[in-house]
């Protein structure tokens, strides 16, 4: 097949590179619920040893 | 409990996959040259053979991890295992799915299944699709990491074999990047899938490190949670330790 006009070719250039980009900000996407998720334990656990130390004191 | 820290260096490794992501951009877009046969849709092989590349080493390296767990038994080899593993299948669908753009606008095809080159690529990305079924399938930690270490040992070493058989195979269409003739680049082309594949190599290092901090972080609060629960005095003091270290989002006041 002869080479794509600039215009046409342009698109499917975009369209490679956005599903890259996409995936990455999915990926980035869940990997900040993970941590939200991470940070809601550990100020779970935060408030029990705190409740801990009051029980012992 | 594991001392291993996952998340060392890894800001270090981010800056760098950012800078030289950037610079591969600035190189495919400002520097390379449009292809002479193909023309501007060649760009999509700078995005398109380092996602291949790097997946394809992922599952070898994979492999590697497994061997390293099978030897050693040490939990943290098979989660970096899974963790290249997957992070491989995330390459894997960027590569199918760039390549299918790629092949639309060149060959006007979506997909061609007479191509060695792609089938064996969608083989060995459906093969490690089952390791996800195969894993969550196993109850026992130890046995389904020892079985999934076993599967990365054999379908890693499935990888090379079927990368030998593709390049003895006759290719129809698909052209050859690595070869022992240089892959007939012109140097800018070739400067730039080079800055291309090593950016991509620190992108994928960098989100398996991500993964693996995030996995290892977890884990580690889970069983800070069951010491709590089980033994009060001694999780209590593990918690406050945890809490007081700087820069956590939250502290135990005294």
């Amino acid at each position: 097949m002869p080479a794509l006009p600039l215009d046409e070719a342009g698109k499917y250039v975009a369209g490679a590179y956005g599903v890259f980009v996409v995936l990455l900000l999915v990926y980035v996407a869940i990997m900040a619920t993970k941590l939200q998720r991470i940070e809601r334990e550990l100020q779970l656990l935060t408030r029990l040893a705190e409740k801990r130390r009051t029980e012992r004191t | 409990m594991d001392d291993t820290l996952f998340g060392k260096g890894l800001r270090a490794l981010a800056i760098a996959s950012v800078l030289l992501l950037g610079a591969a951009i600035a190189l495919v877009f400002f520097y390379a040259p449009n292809d002479a046969d193909q023309g501007f849709i060649q760009k999509i092989f700078y995005v398109h053979v380092p996602l291949a590349i790097v997946a394809l080493v992922g599952f070898v390296v994979a492999a590697g991890f497994g061997i390293a767990h099978l030897r050693s038994r040490e939990q943290k080899w098979d989660q970096a295992s899974y963790v290249t593993i997957h992070m491989s299948i995330i390459f894997g669908v960027a590569v199918l799915v760039t390549g299918s753009i790629w092949a639309k606008g060149s060959w006007g095809k979506w997909w061609v299944w007479d191509e060695p080159t792609l089938v064996s690529f969608l083989i060995v990305f459906l093969l490690y699709v089952t390791y996800y079924p195969l894993r969550y399938s196993i109850e026992d930690r130890d046995r389904r990491a020892r079985y999934s270490s076993a599967f990365a040992i054999t379908a890693g070493a499935f990888v090379p074999v079927n990368f030998i058989a593709v390049r003895l195979s006759e290719s129809l269409i698909h052209p050859r990047v690595l070869s022992t003739t240089g892959g007939h680049m012109p140097g800018e082309m070739r400067l730039t899938f080079i800055v291309s594949l090593v950016a991509m190599a620190l992108l994928y290092a960098t989100l398996v490190k991500v993964e693996l901090a995030s996995k290892h972080a977890r884990m580690q609060l889970r069983a800070l949670r069951r010491a709590l629960e089980d033994e009060p005095a001694e999780g209590a003091a593990m918690a406050t330790a945890l809490a007081t270290v700087p820069a956590r989002p939250v502290s135990v006041p005294d």
